[in-house]
C-alpha cells in the first residue's frame, strides 16, 4: 500500500488524478459489462460459423427483427412525440400520475407487458374482441402483434428521452412564433421540432435499440412462427436448447448489427443531446 | 475471525472514506465466506442410507412443466414426512432445465419429459447412475370449451382458418407432436411454435389459439377452460418420463429419497391421477 503511494506521488501529474476510489470500481464496472461479450466471442464457433450464418433462417430472423424494430420506432415516433409534448408542454390535472404511467412498461416485466397485450387486443381480449368482430382482425401470432409489442416495450424510452429534451427546450421561441401570428401546431412544427430534433433522434435510436433486443412480450404477445414471428431474441433463445453454436452464432450477428448501428448514429446524435 | 467480529470491525472504520473502501470490499468477501459456508451446512445428511435418515435442508429439483401440479403435491408430502427440509421446485421446457443443468445450475434432482433431454444431462456425465422411467405421458388435443370446431381428430387440425400451436420441436412435447404427424401423414401449419407446453396450453385457455396439441396430464390440469380429445395417433409419440438424481447435487440423501417418494406406490398413485400412465 505504501510502496504504491509513493510511485503515485512520485509519478509525473496530470492535470487532475483519477481518485482510486473511484478508478477501480469504474473499471470493475467496465469488465463487468464487457466480459460477457468477450466470452461470446472466445467461445463462437469459428469454424461453423460460415455454415450457420448463411442459412435462412438465421436471415429470416434477421431481417424480420430489423423490420419489425424499425416498424416499431416509426409508430413510437408518430404517437410518442406528441405524447412527450403533451407531458411536457401542457398542464392538466393527473398530469404526474400520466407521466408514471407511461413509465410503467419501463419497469414492467417484458412478459407481463405482452399478457397485458393479450388481455387487451387478444382475439378475446377487452379491445382486441371488437377488433375481431367489426373488423376481422386478429393481432396475437401476426408481424403486427410483433410490432405493436415492441412498440409497448420500447416506446417510453422515446418518450421519456424526448419529454427531457423539451423541458430543456426554451419554450420562449415557441412562444415568441405564436406572438408573431403562428398557431401552436404551426409552432411545434416549425419551431420545437427543429430545436428538438437531437433529442428525437436520441430516442429514437434508445427505442430502436430496445424494440431490436425484444424478447418476452414478443414471445407472449405474438408467440413464436419462423418469418413471420421469430424475431432474432426469439431465435437465439430457441436454438440456445438444443443447438448451443447456432445460439452463439446468432447472437454475434445480433451483437454486430447493434454495434455497427449504435456506433454509427453515436457521431451523429447522441453525443450532441 | 467471526462474521460478526468483521461486520463491527467494518462499522467502526466507516469513517475513513478510502480505508473504509478497503475493509468493505473484505467485509463483503467475508459476508460472502459466510453465507457460503451456511448454504454448505444444508443438506447435512446423517449417514446410513434408507428412507429412516434423518433429511435436512433443501432438495432443488429441476421437472418438466408439465410435471408441475403432481410434483408440487409430492413436494409437499415430502417436506411432511422429512420435517426440516424444504423441496424447491424448478418447473419449465426440459431442454431449458437440461441447458441450465449442463452449464452448472445447482440442482439434486432431473426429471425430463423425454430420454432426449435427459440424454443431454448423461451425456455430459452429470447424473451418478442412470436415470429411471417413472411415468409416461400421451398427447391429446386441448381445444376450446365445449369444442366449439367440432374437431375429433388430428385430421381435424389442418382445416384452414383454425388456429392452432403446437410446442416448439426442441421441446419433448413438440417432437412427440410432429411424431404423430408424421406418424398420420399429415401437414399442419401452427400459427406459433410455443416454448413449453404449459405456454401452448395457456395461448387455447385465453382463447387465443383454437386448439394445441399438448400433454393429456395439462388438459387435465386445466379443468373446464379448455377440452381434450384423444386421438389414436398419440399411441405412436408416448413420451417417457426419466428421473435421476444430479452427480454435482448439494443434497444427494433429499435427492434420493425424493425419487424414492416418486417412485412409491404414493407417488404413483398422484402422478396416475393427474393422467399419467404407468411406466
Amino acid at each position: 500500500m505504501k510502496g504504491r503511494a509513493d510511485t503515485l506521488k512520485g509519478a509525473p501529474r496530470r492535470g487532475r488524478g483519477v481518485p482510486l476510489p473511484l478508478l477501480l470500481p469504474a473499471l470493475a464496472g467496465l469488465a463487468f459489462l464487457l466480459l460477457p461479450l468477450l466470452a461470446l466471442l472466445v467461445r463462437a464457433p469459428w469454424r461453423s460459423l460460415p455454415e450457420q450464418l448463411t442459412s435462412a433462417e438465421v436471415w429470416e430472423a434477421l431481417r424480420l427483427s430489423l423490420i419489425c424494430a424499425t416498424a416499431a420506432t416509426a409508430l413510437s415516433l408518430v404517437i410518442g412525440v406528441p405524447l412527450a409534448w403533451l407531458l411536457a408542454r401542457t398542464d392538466f390535472p393527473g398530469r404526474g400520475l400520466v407521466r408514471a404511467l407511461v413509465t410503467l412498461p419501463l419497469v414492467l416485466p417484458p412478459v407481463v407487458g405482452g399478457v397485458a397485450l393479450l388481455l387487451a387486443l387478444g382475439r378475446n381480449g377487452v379491445i382486441g374482441q371488437w377488433l375481431d368482430a367489426w373488423f376481422g382482425i386478429t393481432l396475437p401470432f401476426t408481424t403486427t402483434g410483433v410490432i405493436l409489442a415492441e412498440t409497448f416495450v420500447a416506446m417510453p424510452f422515446l418518450v421519456i428521452s424526448v419529454e427531457g429534451t423539451l423541458r430543456a427546450a426554451d419554450p420562449r421561441y415557441e412562444e415568441a412564433a405564436t406572438t408573431l401570428g403562428a398557431s401552436r401546431f404551426t409552432a411545434f412544427r416549425r419551431v420545437t421540432l427543429p430545436l428538438i430534433a437531437p433529442g428525437i433522434a436520441a430516442g429514437s435510436v434508445l427505442a430502436w435499440a430496445r424494440a431490436l433486443g425484444e424478447f418476452g412480450a414478443t414471445i407472449t404477445f405474438a408467440g413464436n412462427f419462423p418469418g413471420r414471428t421469430q424475431t432474432m431474441p426469439l431465435a437465439v433463445y430457441l436454438a440456445l436448447q438444443n443447438d448451443p453454436a447456432a445460439a452463439i452464432a446468432l447472437s454475434l450477428v445480433l451483437l454486430a448489427v447493434s454495434i455497427a448501428v449504435l456506433a454509427g448514429l453515436r457521431d451523429r446524435w447522441m453525443t450532441t443531446s | 475471525m467471526t462474521c460478526s467480529a468483521l461486520r463491527t470491525r467494518r462499522t467502526r472504520r466507516i469513517r475513513r472514506p478510502l480505508r473504509a473502501t478497503g475493509a468493505g470490499a473484505a467485509a463483503l468477501l467475508a459476508l460472502s465466506a459466510c453465507s457460503s459456508a451456511s448454504s454448505s451446512d444444508r443438506g447435512t445428511a446423517s449417514s446410513g442410507s434408507g428412507s429412516s435418515a434423518k433429511l435436512s435442508g433443501t432438495v432443488t429439483v429441476f421437472a418438466a412443466a408439465s410435471l408441475q401440479e403432481s410434483f408440487e403435491t409430492l413436494g409437499r408430502e415430502f417436506e411432511k414426512d422429512h420435517p426440516g427440509t424444504k423441496v424447491v421446485f424448478n418447473f419449465g421446457g426440459s431442454d431449458t432445465l437440461a441447458a441450465s443443468i449442463t452449464s452448472g445450475a445447482p440442482a439434486d434432482v432431473f426429471a425430463a419429459a423425454s430420454p432426449g433431454t435427459m440424454k443431454i444431462v448423461t451425456d455430459q456425465e452429470n447424473t451418478p447412475g442412470r436415470p429411471v422411467t417413472f411415468v409416461r405421458n400421451e398427447l391429446e388435443i386441448a381445444t376450446l370449451p365445449s369444442n366449439p370446431h367440432g374437431i375429433s381428430s388430428l385430421d381435424d387440425l389442418t382445416e384452414p382458418g383454425l388456429k392452432v400451436v403446437l410446442c416448439d420441436k426442441s421441446v419433448p412435447c413438440g417432437a412427440a407432436a410432429q411424431t404423430a404427424l408424421k406418424a398420420s401423414n399429415l401437414k399442419l401449419t401452427p400459427v406459433s411454435y410455443e416454448q413449453d407446453v404449459k405456454s401452448a396450453l395457456t395461448k387455447v385457455e385465453l382463447k387465443e389459439a383454437d386448439a394445441a396439441v399438448v400433454y393429456k396430464t395439462d388438459v387435465k390440469s386445466a379443468g373446464d377452460k379448455v377440452e381434450g380429445v384423444g386421438f389414436p395417433e398419440s399411441a405412436e409419440a408416448v413420451n417417457d418420463y426419466p428421473i435421476a438424481p444430479l452427480k454435482n447435487a448439494p443434497n444427494p440423501a433429499a435427492a434420493k429419497a425424493f425419487i424414492e417418494l416418486v417412485r412409491s406406490a404414493e407417488g404413483r398413485q398422484v402422478l396416475t391421477g393427474a393422467g399419467f400412465l404407468k411406466p
